[in-house]
Order: C-alpha cells, then structure tokens, then sequence
C-alpha cells in the first residue's frame, strides 16, 4: 500500500470503526471526551523527544518491533538526518490506565525550530497539554524554552519532565530547579525519564492523565476543526491534520473552510496509530485526518476552521494567519537552460510547503531566477538542498536579505524583497526594517560577552531574568538582517557553545540604511547588493570586496573590483591578471596524464557563472554571509 | 623537410607528423633531484648492463616498422652508460626497423658525467645532438635544485661536445626555482647564451606532488611565483631571440635547422616507439605505456611477457583535444580543424581573442599568449564533445 511504509496515509480499505464500547458516548459512536488526552512535547533537538515518542509507542503497542523504525515521527531524510521534523505529526495511542480506565492519548508532534514556530503554535493549539522535555545533562535551552512559553500563553497544561537521568553527566536536581524556576511547582515533582531504559514512561502516562484537561467540545454544536498540518500525498493529494473543537466530522459531508472560503467534500476521515485508520466519523476532542481530493496544497492553509455547509459555525477558532516570508534570496539554474526546470522543482516543493513563496525575477549578472522567501535561514537551506539533491539542479543563490519597507516621500510606503529594488536615494523618505524579540539563555559569566555583541548587531535591552545564580535569560530587540548573518554563529562562539536563541518578529523600525553595490571590472553586478546601515557600510564594503578578491580567480586581464554607495567609492581590490597558465614541458609521456587532467578542470570551469567577461564562480554571490569571518 | 628553414615554420611543424621515431628510457641516476618526477632510480647501476639486454629485446620483439628520422634517449641519466652500451641499443634500433643517414639521435646528458672521451665515444656509436641538464649558471640555484654540477662543468661540457663533433648541441634551464632573483635568472640566460648553443629549453620550474618539492610545498615550503616565472619567460624570449635563436614552442628555442625533430614529431601527433621502463609509445592511434619499476620491468622483459602496462586509444574527439594540445604548443600553431572552427565560433573563443591569447593566421589558429595555452585547450573542452 503506497504511503503506508512510512506511517502516513494509505488508500482507504477495511474501513474500522472509531473507538472501542468502552470509549465511546453511547449512542453517538464518538469518543467519550473525558477519556481523551491531546498533548505534544516540547524540547531542544537531542534533547531525546524522538527517542521518548519511540517508547509511548512502543508501551501502548501502537506500532510492532517489525513496523518500529527508528524515529517513527521523523519522515523526511533531510529531516531524518538534521533531527529536525519539519512537519508535525501525530499519532494516537491507547492506554489503559492503572485504575483500569482505557483512555485514547494524542501526541502531536511539533517543529524543533524557530523557523516554523507559527507551525508550532498551531501544533499546540490542537493540545490541552504539553511535555516539557529537559535534557538532565544540558539543562533548559532558549528554543525550548520560548515554546514553553508558547505553550502557557495557549493555555497549556505543561508537565515539566527531566530525560537522559540514565546518564552519568546527569544533573536531575539543578536541572529540575530550572524547570521549576521556569513553570512554578515542586522540583520534586518533576518527572524523571529515560527514553532510553524506559524508565518513568508509566508514571509520565499516569500524569498526563492526571494533568492535562479533557477536551470540553460540545458534541452539539456545529463543526468546528482546527487544520493544524498538512502535506501533499502524490496518491490522495492534499491531507489535512484537524482537530476537532465542537460538533462532529464525517466522511461524505461537505464541509466549509472558514478562512479561505474553499468547500470540499470529505472523502475520507481517520487517525493515525501511526497506521492510518479510516472511520466514519471523528467527534469533539479527536485528532485525525482528513481527505478531500483538493490537489493543491495552498488551497488549505494551516491555521484555518472547518466547518459544515449543512450546519455552518458562526464563528472561526482564533488564531489564523498567513506564515510571513522573512528571509529572501535569489535562486538561479547555474545553466540558465535549467530555469523552467527550476520553476517546476519548485512548484513541486511547495505542494508540501505552503510557507515557500518564489516569483519570477531577473538578474543582469545571473539571468532568470526566483526571488523565494524563507520563513528562516534554516529553511531556506533546507529548500536549497532539496533542489539540488532531489531535482538535481545546480544553483546559484546569492546572499540572503529581509524585506525592508520603504516610505517615499508622498508618504506610499513599499515593501522591498531585494536590495536591487531599493529606490535612489532621491525617492525615498525613510527605510524600515524587521526587529526581532530576541531571547538568549546562557550562563551569566558570558552577559558581557553577549552585550557587546547584540551591540554590535545594533540591538538593543529589554529584559535580564535570572533562572538561576549562574543561568540568566536576556531579551533584546534585534534587526533581522543583523540576526541573519552570523548572528547565532558569533553567540555560539562567544559563549562557547553554551548559549542557545530563539527570537520572534517584534515590528518594523526605521534605520539609517544605504544600499551598497559592488562593481566587477567597473559593472555594477546587481546580485551582489546590499542593504547595510549607513555606520557599517565602509567596514561592510571593504571586507566584502576583500572577501570577493579572494574567491574570483585571476582572468585574462586585470579585473577591478570596487563597492560603491551611489556613484561614491568605498572600496577597491582588483584581482590581477593570470599570466601564466600552461604547462612548462609536454613530452610523450606527458599527454594522456595532462588531456585527463584539463578535462577535469573543465568541469570547474563549467561551474562558471559569466558576469559580463568575468568569471564568478558560484559561492562568490553568497560571500556576503561570510564577511564576518 | 626544410633544413635551413626557421624551427618555428608552419611546414616544418607539420611535415614532423611524418618523421617516425623511437624513445628510449634510461632511469639511472647519480642521485634523484628533488623536483624530478621521471621514472628514475638511484644506486643501481649494478643493473645496467641486464637492463640494457632487456631494452634491446624489446626492441626485437616491437614488430618492424619503416625506417626511423630520429631517436631520443631520455632519462634518467643516459650519459651515465658508457657509450657501447648505449651504442648496442642504437644498433638493435637500426637493426630492426633502420634508421635514416639524416637522423637525429639525441642523449640527455648530466654536465657533471662528460668527458672528452665520452662525448667522442658517443659520436662514434651514432649520436649527433646532446641536450645538457644545465639548469641554472648560479651556484645558489643549482645547490637549491639538489645538482651536483657548476657552471664550470657546463662549459667544459659543452666545449667536449662541440669538439668531439656533435652537430647540435642543446642547454636545458630551469627558472623560477624559490630563491632565485630575476636578476640571477637573466645571468643564468646570458651565460647560458654565451655558449652559443644550438638549441635552449627553458623551463619553469613545476612543483610536481609526488617529488620531495611537492612534499616541501605542501607542508608550505617555499613555491615557484608563477608571475614572477611569466617575467623570466619573457626575459628569456627577448634574451633568446637577440641572439638568433627562435622560440618554436612555449619552453623551446633553436638556431634555423636545430629544432628537435623527435619533439616536433611528438608535438605533430607523428608516431613514436617507446622502450624501456615507463617509456610511452604511439602507434597506429594506440597509445602505450610501460611498467614503472625498474625490477619489474627486467623481469617481466626475460620472461618473455612484454612491458606494456596500459593502452589507450586516442581516437575522435580525445584525438581533437590532443592535436589542439600538443599543436598549440608550438609558435607555428595548428590547422583550425573542428576543435579550432569550434572555438573560434564560441563566446569563449571571442574572449580569448579579445583578451589577445589567441588569434587566426590565415587557415591556422595560432596561441599569441603561449603561457596560457592551457586557458585555451579548456575552453575548447568546455564547449562540450563534437559542439
Ligand atoms: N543516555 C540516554 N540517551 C538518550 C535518551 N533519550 C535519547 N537519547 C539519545 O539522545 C540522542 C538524541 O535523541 P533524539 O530522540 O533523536 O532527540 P530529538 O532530537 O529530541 O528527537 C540520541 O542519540 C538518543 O539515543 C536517554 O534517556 N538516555
Ligand atoms: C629528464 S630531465 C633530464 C635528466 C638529466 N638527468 C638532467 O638532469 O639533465 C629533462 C629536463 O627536464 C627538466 N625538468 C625535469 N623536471 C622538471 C620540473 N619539475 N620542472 C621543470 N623542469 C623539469 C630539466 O630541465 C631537465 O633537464
């Protein structure tokens, strides 16, 4: 059965029927809310979340030792081997509780990253509760902890739990304290776990029953569903993660999505053990799946309500909006024959990742490409290296820049997505740019450290809070372009490795921003633009140009290389002809061994990219990133 | 073949592809120079006169040819064999496929081993051209490429030769070795010139990976300065040409009629046999290769199995590149052909010509900037097979 394999959805057959007679409301054949658990788990990567989901599959039988692989929830490779989950899951369990009880427990997986932390929120909106995952070793990092804090604001029950006590690096007592510190409550109360032996996994499933709330849907009510995922599947097309809030979901309904407006047919309702399982109908309380036909994956967006045409709720579930880009590059085929390629590539990539946006757009150095937004620098790799290794494509992505909003003097305000579009001087009043909230954790011995480099990247204080006498948490307010390059790189580095960040958009402000060119052999090359504050433009000038003379290899003939502010020159290196490019002596022996060796530095020369005479070759057009080094 | 003609004539360099040739490997050496990547071996001229017994039969065993324009013995060090020994493997050549009364037969010699007796005990067994590992007249030089002879022993040399009759006598220089100054590189030339030779190779020195230099190198030693070397070049040009002596490919001059005709031949795509440890050959579009180690290659010669190690056959497109490659090399240029037309038609061909690297000279297509030859082989390669 395609998709099966990989725990999702397989073309319906040998429909079950939902729940068991001791977990349904009589009479109505949905599960009985009050013996529902919706929860997912919050930790840092390593942290042993997959390992832990490995286990409460295991201990409700969920999956067979044959069918178990190693990290269930983990679909994707690139996923796989970054530990990152991209797309959250879910999956159901039966527990029967040690009062005897049988209770369906629904774990909902949750994106590791900042990137896509508007996935997450959406991912706890569809839980009463939340595990909060600590590494007994490592202690509390930023990324777990702003979910955390996601997690309260939406209400959250949230168990703080302590794994990897099986190691002998383990802290349990600090570590819980910095939990307590974080949530309130007794750090002996804390849960002790070993994803690993095992250890704790009952008393954890016992708690979440304890703990976290049932679902208080009204069974009554008219259909309201969260869509909190979805992904494109080649056989069934679009498949909808939902949780339903009120009212009950069911197979051949048609049903209304409230934000988009879009009606669709149910074909197919069912939930995940991780084997898909279709039933009739899901009722309040439930997670599961949903399959209505629709092809196309922006069609359905995360975040929206359903409902039912025949019985249509008056209001949508809060929460809704679009996933911003915040990070925009240029992709270009390094064939330029490659583009339509390219376009293809990328119309497929999105079927599955509705947060990729891209629009045609041309570069006089790199022909025709893409502007693409990225929700993050991480997804934006992760969608580069997607392209070249599973649609084979080589790229040439040139330096990443934020959306900047400029004001002209008439008072219309635009919004920029490349440094290329930013008007002369002339017509523009002001430039704004993206802030971040930023939030670091760290050992308070690096604050000076960490002060001077968030002053560095032109950021400002918000907030200091102590966690613990030797752990503090900072906040800051950030410019994205600044975070963007290099940022956490320089915070690791400075606090050797101990810091961690998470940061979320806080609002656009006006900064002093100058566009600065580069000119190869006295031609501005487009792709090469940057938008810099106006104090860091020489430096930022002088170190690119310095960066470019290093990776342009020596041409024919003398190539300038200049950066410019309008028609003023900040800086200039030039790389110095190649004069001598042969070998001294070719004798009989010689030939075969020489003809092998030219044709191999062909192919370097094929990765090439012509700017106007000069010779670029791919990595140059993101040297911006790397100034800093 | 024009005798007299310029050693840079398009008709000389092509007629070359005609001359039929045979080279000759001997890997003795007194000591292994730390830049040299040519099979060589060092302490075991207890071998010689065994290994001189299997270049001669497999001499016997190539199946017979036409008669042959020239013979070049390389090294190694052919001069550390005593003349007779060189002179039995002249003689099984002549003996087996016969060599013309014109024929060139060159030696590489070390200017350290010569002696009167010797270059007349050459001359007698047939030779007529020696080419002299000279290398350098700056004693700090010559110390840095490990040599063991001074610029004395390269005049007396090269006095022996021309009186014990070799009609063309041939200076090997290196420059750009670490260390040395323009200025020593342009005494170097000067005195090299001075000893009016009949033919001078320059070469810039080439740090190849598996000699002791490619090891100092990588460990970040000392490395030749390529610009630097692109000025020698052009010192050595000028200096050269005042003196009448024409550059006829990119590290090679001669006086009118001293070009090296075995070279001119390999440079042609002409055909050439191969004997002897590691020697190359080039017959009937076959190219051939012969084991390396000099214990194999005995044995392997006695026991009647042959020495070749690998073959290729150089045919189409491979053929195309090579004659661009090797043709290139030389002032006189090559015949368009479809490689050329290629090029020629090309974004990258109008580059090359813009930047003045390459031009056509009527139907030939001509490298006007020699030092980047290879610039222009690549670019034909990147046009892709049969463009
Ligand atoms: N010793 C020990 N190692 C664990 C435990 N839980 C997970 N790990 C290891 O920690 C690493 C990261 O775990 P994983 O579940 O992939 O983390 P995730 O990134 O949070 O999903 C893996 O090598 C696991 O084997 C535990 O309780 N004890
Ligand atoms: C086979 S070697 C000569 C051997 C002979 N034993 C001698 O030392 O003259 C031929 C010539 O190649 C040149 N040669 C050898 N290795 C070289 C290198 N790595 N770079 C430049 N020229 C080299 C030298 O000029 C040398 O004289």
């Amino acid at each position: 059965m395609p998709g099966d394999e990989d725990g999702r959805i397989a073309p319906a057959s040998g429909t079950v029927q939902s729940g068991t007679s001791t977990l349904t409301t009589p009479g109505v054949f949905v599960t009985d809310q009050s013996r529902i658990r919706n929860f997912s788990i919050i930790a840092h990567i390593d942290h042993g979340k997959s390992t832990l989901a490995d286990r409460l599959l295991e201990r409700t039988g969920a999956i067979t030792e044959r069918e178990m692989r190693e990290q269930v929830l983990d679909t994707m490779d690139i996923e796989r081997e970054r530990g990152i989950t991209i797309k959250a899951n879910n999956v159901r369990l039966e527990y029967t509780a040690r009062d005897g009880a049988s209770y369906v427990l629904n774990l909902i997986d949750t994106p590791g990253h900042v990137d896509f932390s508007y996935e997450v929120s959406r991912s706890l909106a569809a839980c009463e509760g939340a595990l909060l995952l600590a590494d007994a070793a490592q202690g509390v990092q930023a990324q777990t902890l702003a979910n955390a804090y996601l997690a309260v604001e939406a209400g959250l029950e949230v168990i703080p739990a302590l794994n990897k006590v099986d190691l002998p690096a383990a802290d349990p007592e600090r570590v819980a304290e910095e939990l307590v510190g974080i949530l309130g409550g007794d750090p002996d109360e804390v849960l002790r776990l070993s994803a690993k032996t095992g250890l704790g996994v009952d008393d954890l499933f016992e708690k979440i029953i304890r703990e976290v709330p049932a679902p208080v849907g009204s069974v009554e009510a008219p259909l309201r569903a969260l869509v909190f995922d979805s992904y494109f599947d080649a056989y069934r097309g679009v498949v909808c993660y939902i949780r339903v809030v009120d009212g009950r979901i069911s197979a051949g309904e048609r049903l209304r999505f409230m934000a988009s407006g879009e009606e669709y047919n149910a074909n197919e309702v069912g939930f995940l053990t991780p084997r898909a399982v279709s039933v009739a109908t899901l009722g309040p309380g439930e997670v599961g799946y949903l399959i209505t036909g629709a092809k196309e994956i922006d069609r359905i967006k995360v975040g929206d309500t359903i409902t039912s045409v025949a019985y249509q709720a008056t209001a949508p579930l809060p929460g809704y909006s679009e996933p911003k880009s915040m990070v925009f590059s240029g992709l270009y085929p390094t064939d330029g024959d490659d583009f339509e390629r390219l376009r293809e590539a990328l119309d497929k990539l999105r079927l599955n990742d509705a947060s990729l946006h891209y629009e045609p757009e041309s570069s006089r150095a790199l022909g025709f490409g893409f502007r693409t937004g990225f929700l993050g620098l991480l997804h934006m790799e992760i969608v580069r290296e997607r392209l070249e290794r599973e649609y084979d494509l080589d790229l040439v992505a040139t330096a990443p820049s934020v959306a900047y909003r400029v004001v002209k003097p008439s008072g219309e305000a635009i919004e920029i997505h490349s440094p290329q579009d930013l008007p002369n001087p002339g017509e523009v009043a002001t430039v704004e740019e993206p802030y971040m909230r930023v939030m670091i954790i760290s050992p308070s011995e690096y604050i000076g450290a960490i002060m001077d480099l968030v002053t560095n990247a032109r950021g400002d204080m918000v907030n200091m809070t102590y966690l613990s006498p030797e752990r503090v948490e900072l906040v800051y307010h950030v410019p994205l372009a600044e975070v963007v390059f290099g940022f956490f790189d320089s915070l690791k580095s400075r606090t050797r490795g101990y810091a961690s960040m998470d940061y979320e958009i806080s609002g656009y402000r006006a900064s002093d921003l100058v566009k600065v060119d580069i000119l190869l052999n006295s031609v501005p090359v487009d792709a090469f633009s940057a938008v810099v504050h106006r104090d860091k433009a020489y430096e930022y000038g002088k170190k690119l140009v310095d960066k470019l003379r290093e990776l342009i290899p020596r041409q024919l003939f003398d190539v300038p290389i200049q950066a410019a502010i309008g028609s003023r020159i900040i800086a200039r290196e030039t790389v110095r002809a190649r004069r001598k490019d042969v070998l001294a002596k070719c004798y009989g022996g010689d030939i075969s061994r020489k003809r092998k060796l030219l044709e191999k530095q062909k192919e370097g020369k094929k990765r090439m990219k012509m700017v106007g005479s000069v010779e670029v070759p791919p990595e140059a057009f993101v040297a911006a990133l790397k100034v800093d080094d | 073949m024009t005798e007299t003609g310029r050693p840079d004539a398009p008709n000389l360099a092509d007629a070359a592809a005609h001359i039929r040739s045979a080279y000759v490997h001997i890997p003795f050496c007194a000591r292994w120079c730390p830049y040299c990547d040519f099979a060589v071996v060092e302490g075991r001229d207890d071998s010689t006169d065994r290994y001189v017994r299997a270049v001669v039969s497999e001499i016997e065993s190539e199946p017979a040819w036409g008669e042959l324009g020239a013979i070049f013995f390389g090294g190694g060090t052919p001069s550390r064999l005593a003349p007779p020994l060189l002179g039995s493997i002249v003689e099984a050549v002549a003996e087996r496929f016969g060599v013309a009364d014109t024929a060139e037969v060159t030696l590489e010699a070390n200017p350290e081993d010569w002696t009167e007796d010797l270059a007349s005990g050459l001359v007698a067994q047939g030779f007529t051209r020696v080419s002299f590992g000279a290398q350098s007249f700056d004693p700090v030089v010559l110390t840095a490429l490990g040599r063991a002879h001074t610029p004395d022993h390269i005049v007396r040399a090269v006095e022996a030769a021309r009186s014990a009759g070799f009609s063309s006598v041939s200076l090997d220089l290196i420059y750009g070795t670490p260390g040395e100054s323009m200025d020593s590189w342009a005494r170097t030339v000067e005195k090299a010139l001075g000893l009016e030779p009949d033919h001078l190779s320059a070469y810039a020195l080439t740090v190849e990976p598996a000699t002791p230099l490619g090891m100092q190198v990588r460990r970040g030693g000392a490395a030749p300065d390529p610009d630097l070397q692109a000025d020698m070049w052009e010192r050595a040009v000028a200096a050269a040409e005042s003196a009448c002596l024409v550059r006829y490919e990119v590290s090679n001059f001669a006086k009118p009629a001293h070009a090296c005709l075995y070279n001119l031949g390999v440079w042609a795509q002409g055909e050439y046999l191969g004997f002897g440890l590691g020697a190359h050959g080039f017959r009937d579009g076959v190219r051939r290769r012969n084991v390396k180690r000099l214990d194999t290659y005995v044995e392997r010669i006695e026991s009647g199995l042959g020495a070749v190690q690998g073959t290729e056959v150089i045919g189409g497109w491979a053929a195309e590149i090579e004659r661009l490659m090797l043709g290139l090399r030389r002032a006189a240029g090559v015949t368009s052909g479809a490689g050329g037309e290629a090029l020629m038609a090309s974004d990258s061909g109008k580059r090359l010509v813009d930047a003045g690297v390459v031009g056509l000279s009527g139907d030939r297509l001509v490298v006007t900037r020699p030092l980047l030859t290879d610039e222009v082989v690549r670019a034909v390669l990147a046009l892709g097979e049969y463009p």
